[in-house]
């Protein structure tokens, strides 16, 4: 069985409780949990996919909706997708964190006018310091961004976190949160007016307690 | 074995946004423009061309989208690359035909220039094909428009698209039946404008209103689809459909029946005041072109007349009807 939709499902920390929200529409998600390699699963309209890709292909049309956390849409927020519903699962914080003691990006601000900050996420982390009207050089690194200010790459850290272990573990404590993250549902702005019917009906089920 | 092919290194760049075309696309897209222009033609909207740059001032003037190339001149004067065809042709009309009777029918294939993120179809450098029908008034002359953009898709040869129609003005109307204050429709607005109805519920969760009204303000912009949804819009936001579905009633049933009415409708150009339309096909991801009414913009050029026209992407349009061609979505 399928929605008549092609939905755009994130791999990693989103995967299961998306899966359960499909399963609860009817889907049976059971070869994609079962088959983590395989990419496409055409019978019930899946195609799974790194959760930063998720609007990439709901945008060009290549799948109608799909599910991704906030932090991806802020970090995308160019893309022209329709964002229908907060599904509430996936919770986690944007932060700006330091090693603990005193805070080191506050020195450097103070004495050098720059704060050095490392992130993944290049483009909200920019924003959010122009916003704050403090100078930041953002150093974008691709993972382990814990280690940027362990080695006196970078001041502060902007990450995402959700229970903050890995910042402790790496003795680094949180000075601001940005903002809170969960998983989102996204359209296609076509898909959204040619299959209205569809994408109202999974709509009507996911709000639903 | 596969070969390798040695590439000497492109040293003459051409500017992010824009692209060649060559003899094999340029053949595909003259067709296109060719059946366009003969509908065009034979409904007797007559071609213009007009200078690719204009004085900043004038283009400003008629609150379309911001410039995103600009130049001096050799007076020191500020040049600007046109975003769109619709302003020039509102200039065009207040200074070449100040007095002419209307109405006004023009229609053009030109170049605009805008300051996107390039991607297929849409680079920054990109074709389009429309008309402005001047002084005549809604429900006709929006229904008019409506027509002539239905024989032009389907004389370029796509079978399957649909219309969405909606209304400028409707949701700052539900706003302001509300009294819900300026600053506050902006960013509700904002929030429709970008797509995003989780922001929308949760501004409207701030305001003081009732759980019924806020759900009519979150509703109403959600729903679109055949005539059937057109009941569910009643109160304040009655009147700006019942200007939808006067121009329904206007229109052919080979156009009608192509039309989706979208109560959520609404264009990031702050020029049009009524009814606004997207044209969608299942083979492409975003809408091919669009257009709606513009009653205030010819008054800022000194000549009061209702119009109302659409531009159509040439580049999106030969993309869909390739996709059509291999039946597949592209």
């Amino acid at each position: 069985m399928s929605l008549g939709l092609t939905i755009a499902v994130p791999r990693g920390a989103l995967l299961g409780e998306t899966l359960d929200r499909l399963d609860a529409l009817g889907l049976d998600t059971a070869e994609v949990r079962s088959n983590d390699r395989k990419l496409l699963f055409g019978d019930i309209g899946v195609v799974t996919m790194r959760p930063s890709d998720v609007p990439t292909y709901v945008e060009a049309g290549a799948a109608d909706v799909g599910i991704t956390g906030k932090d991806v849409l802020t970090e995308q927020s160019e893309r022209d997708v329709y964002e229908l519903l907060d599904l509430g699962y996936g919770r986690c914080v944007m932060v700006l964190a330091t090693i603990d003691g005193p805070d080191p990006s506050a020195e450097a601000l103070r004495r050098l006018g720059v704060m050095r900050v490392a992130t993944k996420y290049y483009k909200t982390a920019g924003a959010y310091f122009e916003q704050t009207g403090r100078q930041a050089e953002i150093v974008e690194v691709k993972g382990s961004v814990e280690l940027a200010p362990l080695t006196g790459l970078v001041e502060a850290i902007v990450d995402l976190t959700a229970t903050g272990t890995t910042l402790r573990e790496n003795n680094l404590v949180i000075r601001e949160e940005l903002f809170v993250s969960t998983a989102r549902l996204i359209a296609n702005p076509v898909s959204y007016k040619l299959k209205a019917a569809a994408i109202d009906a999974m709509l009507e089920k996911l709000r639903a307690p | 074995m596969k070969q390798i092919i040695d590439h000497s290194p492109v040293i003459h760049r051409i500017p992010s946004g824009t692209r060649d075309v060559l003899p094999d696309e340029m053949r595909e897209l003259r067709c296109i423009t060719e059946a366009v222009r003969g509908v065009f033609e034979l409904d007797g909207y007559g071609e213009v061309w007009t200078p690719a740059l204009e004085y900043e001032t004038v283009l400003g003037r008629g609150g379309g989208p911001a410039p995103a190339y600009r130049v001096f001149d050799d007076h020191g004067e500020v040049l600007a690359l046109r975003t769109d065809m619709t302003i020039p042709i509102a200039r065009l009309v207040a200074t070449r035909y100040p007095t002419a009777e209307p109405p006004l029918r023009f229609c053009y294939f030109a170049h605009a220039y805008r300051g996107v993120r390039p991607h297929r179809g849409q680079m920054r450098e990109f074709l389009q094909a429309g008309i402005e029908l001047v002084g005549s008034p809604a429900p006709q002359g929006t229904a008019e428009a409506l027509t002539v953009l239905c024989h032009a898709l389907s004389a370029a040869g796509l079978r399957e698209y649909s219309i969405g129609l909606g209304d400028a003005s409707l949701y700052r109307t539900l706003l302001r039946s509300f009294e819900i204050p300026d600053a506050t429709g902006d960013r509700l607005v904002a929030a429709l404008v970008g797509r995003d109805f989780v922001a929308l519920e949760f501004e409207l969760g701030r305001l003081d209103l009732d759980d019924g009204d806020a759900q009519l303000l979150l509703s109403v912009p959600q729903i679109r689809g055949g005539p059937e949804v057109l009941s569910a819009a009643k109160g304040p936001v009655a009147d700006a459909v019942d200007g939808l579905r006067r121009v329904h009633d206007l229109l052919a049933p080979e156009v009608a029946d192509r039309v989706i009415f979208d109560l959520g409708l609404v264009r990031d150009i702050g020029y049009y005041t009524g009814a606004v339309f997207e044209v969608y096909a299942p083979a492409l991801g975003e809408p091919l072109g669009g257009g709606g009414r513009y009653d205030e913009l010819l008054g800022r050029f000194g000549r009061e007349l209702p119009a109302v026209g659409f531009a159509l992407s040439i580049d999106r349009l030969h993309i869909a009807l390739t996709g059509e061609e291999k039946g597949t979505p592209t």
